[in-house]
């Protein structure tokens, strides 16, 4: 279960799955003062921690299926804000793109009340290396 | 006098002063709980304080600090220098911020974040920044991004 798994940032945020989505975990976050920005919407960086999340989430999800663990270290992310958050639950969802043997790259969007209207999107980039 | 509750309360002829509007943005929300304060500034940048906390990590057994927290003080040390350089409060948006990952912040240690407004136009703001835990030579992220005047310009 990736929920035993979630950071303690993530909790002390409030963050946690959801539901699956084509196999990837939807995580999401209810709105309050913690992860406000200006008033009455969603700090940009409570966004990019909830997306990262999710990208990380999305990427154990397929490495799972992989018979060795390994490690994952974050290399850079790319956020994109396109909609300003308002005071309601946001989701975010990864999808990897492409997880070779040294390097993987997710996508995640991040969206609040409708699905086809994403208010931010990530890519990020992790190396994957053999867990010690 | 009493303190303006947030930015968007300044009179727009304010010179934009970072260690009070630090105050304003650090006392409420986001920056609020991440602990967030000021911590140092000059023409076109300013730097914040991020105290390391047990409940910021995002590995429990190392401590190491998550990222959130850290993309989160970049985006205010950036978005404050913007209104520093352009020596008054704008409001605006963040379009895009790219994070590079150097290493490891160390546990226990304060991260400061750095931003810096590298340009100005009358709607776009260019920035950059780093984060560091003890040497600005050996940062811990570097940052980079823009953002937009949304009611207004910058110049």
């Amino acid at each position: 279960m990736i929920s035993a798994g979630l950071s303690p940032y993530a909790q002390a945020l409030g963050i946690d799955i959801d539901h699956d989505e084509n196999g990837q975990p939807v995580l999401f976050v209810d709105f309050s003062d913690r992860i406000q920005g200006r008033p009455g919407y969603l700090h940009g960086g409570a966004m990019s921690g909830l997306m990262e999340m999710a990208g990380i989430a999305a990427l154990q999800a397929e490495l799972a299926q992989r018979a060795e663990t390994v490690r994952l270290k974050p290399v850079n992310v790319q956020v994109e804000f396109m909609r300003g958050g308002t005071e309601q639950r946001t989701f975010a969802c990864g999808s990897v793109t492409r997880a070779g043997r040294r390097v993987a790259l997710v996508n995640v969007e991040a969206w609040q009340d409708d699905r086809s209207k994403p208010i931010a999107l990530a890519q990020m980039k992790i190396l994957l290396s053999p867990a010690e | 006098m009493t303190e303006p509750k947030s930015l968007q309360d300044l009179p727009s002829e304010f010179v934009f002063d970072p260690a009070r509007a630090s105050k304003m943005m650090t006392r409420h929300g986001h920056g609020g709980w991440l602990g967030l304060s000021y911590h140092a500034h000059g023409e076109d940048w300013v730097e914040l304080a991020l105290p390391w906390r047990a409940d910021l990590a995002g590995v429990a057994e190392t401590g190491v600090l998550a990222s959130g927290p850290i993309i989160s003080m970049m985006d205010n040390a950036t978005s404050m220098a913007v209104w520093t350089a352009a020596k008054r409060f704008t409001p605006h948006v963040t379009l895009d911020l790219r994070v590079d990952y150097m290493r490891a912040a160390v546990p226990g240690r304060t991260v400061i974040g750095r931003g810096e407004c590298y340009k100005l136009t009358r709607t776009i703001s260019f920035i950059r920044g780093i984060a560091y835990d003890e040497d600005p030579e050996d940062p811990v992220a570097h940052v980079i991004g823009t953002f937009m005047a949304s009611h207004g310009t910058y110049l």
